[in-house]
């Protein structure tokens, strides 16, 4: 008496569903993200806190400086696409430090024996930490227009100057979701962050022009994301001849995106 | 009556939980060495053993989050290596600690596993609602789950679990750290979901749990299965309580371990002037020991009788004590809060 028993059959996923699930799925865990956002206050002011103060230093303290070495265009028009900038790269260690925190907390774990899309709970978080800098880069633009910056090349241009340094920034959220992942706690992800990115932020055109650089530091300073980045959101906001700018810095985001984005799905697979 | 009784008792249910040669391996360590075991669907099966025993490695390969080095393991007769996908559509899991969101309210926390687990729309909010009266947390379901109690968040994590409505449900220490009354509590819960047919492996270090919930426990030591039996056998034959003697002097203890091994056929461990004698039932046992204790003036200095602890058993099984080969030296074994 061996005969097999009608035991419940686990139902196939339908084509359909399999490709809907990641987005289906990435999204719900973003909203979850965003709730957390909401819920604790603390984490959006301290991040926002930051690139006010930098505004401000750097307006008031460098902007005689630094204006003088700039030709006819005012430092804070110089100076504000680079805090767009300096405001996502520095952000997205947030990434990390959520993904690094659903590690410790166990809920990563939950999250694997779950029947949701594997991409899910990293592109949750990249996608809530999107809209997290929709929201600080709208803040940024209020803050600099206290300060005297203003739009000087029509608004879509102002616009799609925005959406480019949000593109980047979900670029380095993957970046930090790898990151987050590979090491697995809060205090470390912060604490490994601050080296690179200091670099990358500060050997570039965000805050003053690289031309007065020693010549080493320049080569790197031309050529890495922040300051093409940074090139392309200046000339779309103050205008100027664009010339490939702007299609590099979309490359840079795409392959940053399609390097990172499946080294962290196959970390998140076998995380433990 | 034919067509239901054929449904619901089975005579040779496929088991829903089948594991064969289970193996895996972490670098030097092995956590599992060729685990076997097989759990018939309805009832509660019981892994036991100490911290890095491989309980909880099993309850992680069976979920699908790590992947077994050697052997098979089959949910409901689906392979968690083959089809993964299709095993976490089986499966409940309530880990070690509380895996949920303390920013999210507990309604939501229930809510978004509805989501993630692709419950229908319409179901998500009544499940949550059901779940949260079912394990007493209605009234604090909407404040966040960081200003919960620790049992709190245990039953929410539990909850949780529950949410897709899962045939098999994986329980990893689910009473550890609960006060007794949530213990209980819980205990009671895992009862009435098999009365409903669901099917439970649940991981504990707690031999009187082990005991109270399921039909039958396999005690893991260093990654092996050195014992498989039904609670009742595993009492008769390693005892539910512990008998100790303190003698004063080595050689009295000596002297009464030979002469109860004699004259009662226990075979007490002797630790210095302590005699430990495991037994089903050390208040029986202690009559007839101090009778014959007595007639040699061998009066025991100090007596006590105490439920078995892990550690107990472990010493039967395997000849040793937990804690003299568990990889976490920090750990500390003791029976169930009383």
């Amino acid at each position: 008496m061996t005969t097999a028993t009608p035991l419940e059959q686990p139902r196939e996923q339908p084509t359909v569903d399999r490709l809907l699930a990641p987005v289906r799925d990435g999204l719900a865990v973003a909203g979850r993200n965003l709730i957390a956002l909401r819920r604790v206050p603390r984490l959006l002011i301290f991040s926002t806190v930051q690139p006010i103060v930098f505004v401000l230093m750097f307006r008031y303290v460098f902007g005689g400086v630094v204006g003088a070495a700039l030709h006819g265009v005012s430092y804070v028009d110089y100076l504000m696409p680079g805090v767009f900038v300096q405001v996502v790269v520095f952000g997205a260690v947030n990434t990390a430090i959520g993904l690094a925190g659903d590690l410790q907390t166990g809920l990563m774990e939950r999250f694997r024996s779950l029947p949701m899309a594997r991409s899910a709970v990293l592109s949750g978080r990249t996608t809530a930490d999107l809209a997290r800098n929709v929201f600080v880069v709208a803040l940024m633009t209020g803050v600099g227009f206290l300060v005297g910056f203003r739009i000087h090349n029509g608004v879509p241009a102002f616009l799609a100057g925005g959406l480019l340094v949000l593109a980047f920034g979900f670029a380095m959220s993957w970046v930090f979701a790898v990151v987050g992942l590979a090491v697995g706690d809060p205090e470390t992800a912060t604490a490994a962050a601050f080296p690179v990115l200091a670099p990358l932020v500060f050997a570039s055109s965000a805050f003053v022009p690289t031309a007065t650089m020693p010549g080493w530091l320049q080569v790197f300073a031309d050529h890495q994301p922040v300051t093409i980045t940074a090139g392309a959101v200046r000339t779309l906001m103050i205008g100027g001849p664009l010339g490939t700018q702007v299609w590099q810095a979309l490359a840079w985001d795409a392959g940053i995106v399609a390097v990172f984005a499946p080294l962290g799905v196959w970390l998140y697979r076998r995380a433990v | 009556m034919t067509a239901e009784s054929a449904t619901t008792q089975p005579a040779a249910a496929r088991p829903a939980i089948r594991v064969e040669g289970l193996g895996k391996r972490f670098k030097d360590l092995v956590a599992l060495d060729g685990v076997d075991f097989a759990v018939p669907p309805g009832t509660v099966f019981g892994l036991l053993g100490p911290n890095g025993a491989g309980k909880t490695t099993t309850i992680r390969i069976l979920t699908t989050i790590v992947r077994p080095s050697a052997g098979r393991a089959e949910v409901l007769g689906t392979d968690v290596v083959a089809r993964p996908a299709a095993v976490r559509r089986l499966i409940g899991l309530a880990g070690q600690y509380a895996a949920v969101d303390p920013n999210l309210t507990a309604r939501e926390n229930l809510r978004l596993i509805g989501r993630l687990t692709q419950l229908p729309r319409h179901r998500r909010d009544p499940r949550a609602a059901d779940l949260l009266a079912r394990f007493d947390l209605a009234a604090a379901a909407d404040r966040p789950v960081r200003t919960y109690s620790g049992g709190m968040r245990r039953r929410l994590d539990v909850a949780a679990a529950l949410v897709p409505e899962p045939p098999v449900l994986f329980l990893d220490e689910p009473t550890t750290g609960l006060d007794p009354q949530s213990r209980t509590a819980l205990w009671e819960l895992i009862r009435e979901l098999v009365a409903e047919g669901t099917t439970v492996l649940l991981t504990t270090q707690y031999l009187e749990e082990a005991d109270r919930l399921a039909q039958r426990v396999a005690v893991l030591a260093e990654g092996r299965v050195v014992a498989d039996d039904t609670p009742h056998n595993l009492k008769a034959r390693l005892g539910t309580t512990v008998l100790e003697l303190g003698m004063g002097e080595d050689p009295r203890a000596a002297r009464a371990a030979a002469l109860l091994t004699d004259r009662l056929r226990q075979r007490p461990e002797r630790d210095g002037a302590l005699l430990r004698l495991p037994s089903p039932d050390g208040s029986l046992l202690l009559m007839d020991v101090l009778h014959a204790l007595e007639a040699e003036r061998l009066t025991p200095r100090t007596i006590a009788v105490r439920e078995s602890s892990l550690d107990d058993v472990y010493l039967a099984l395997t000849g040793h004590r937990t804690d003299d080969r568990a990889p976490d030296p920090g750990t500390t074994l003791e029976g169930p809060p009383s």
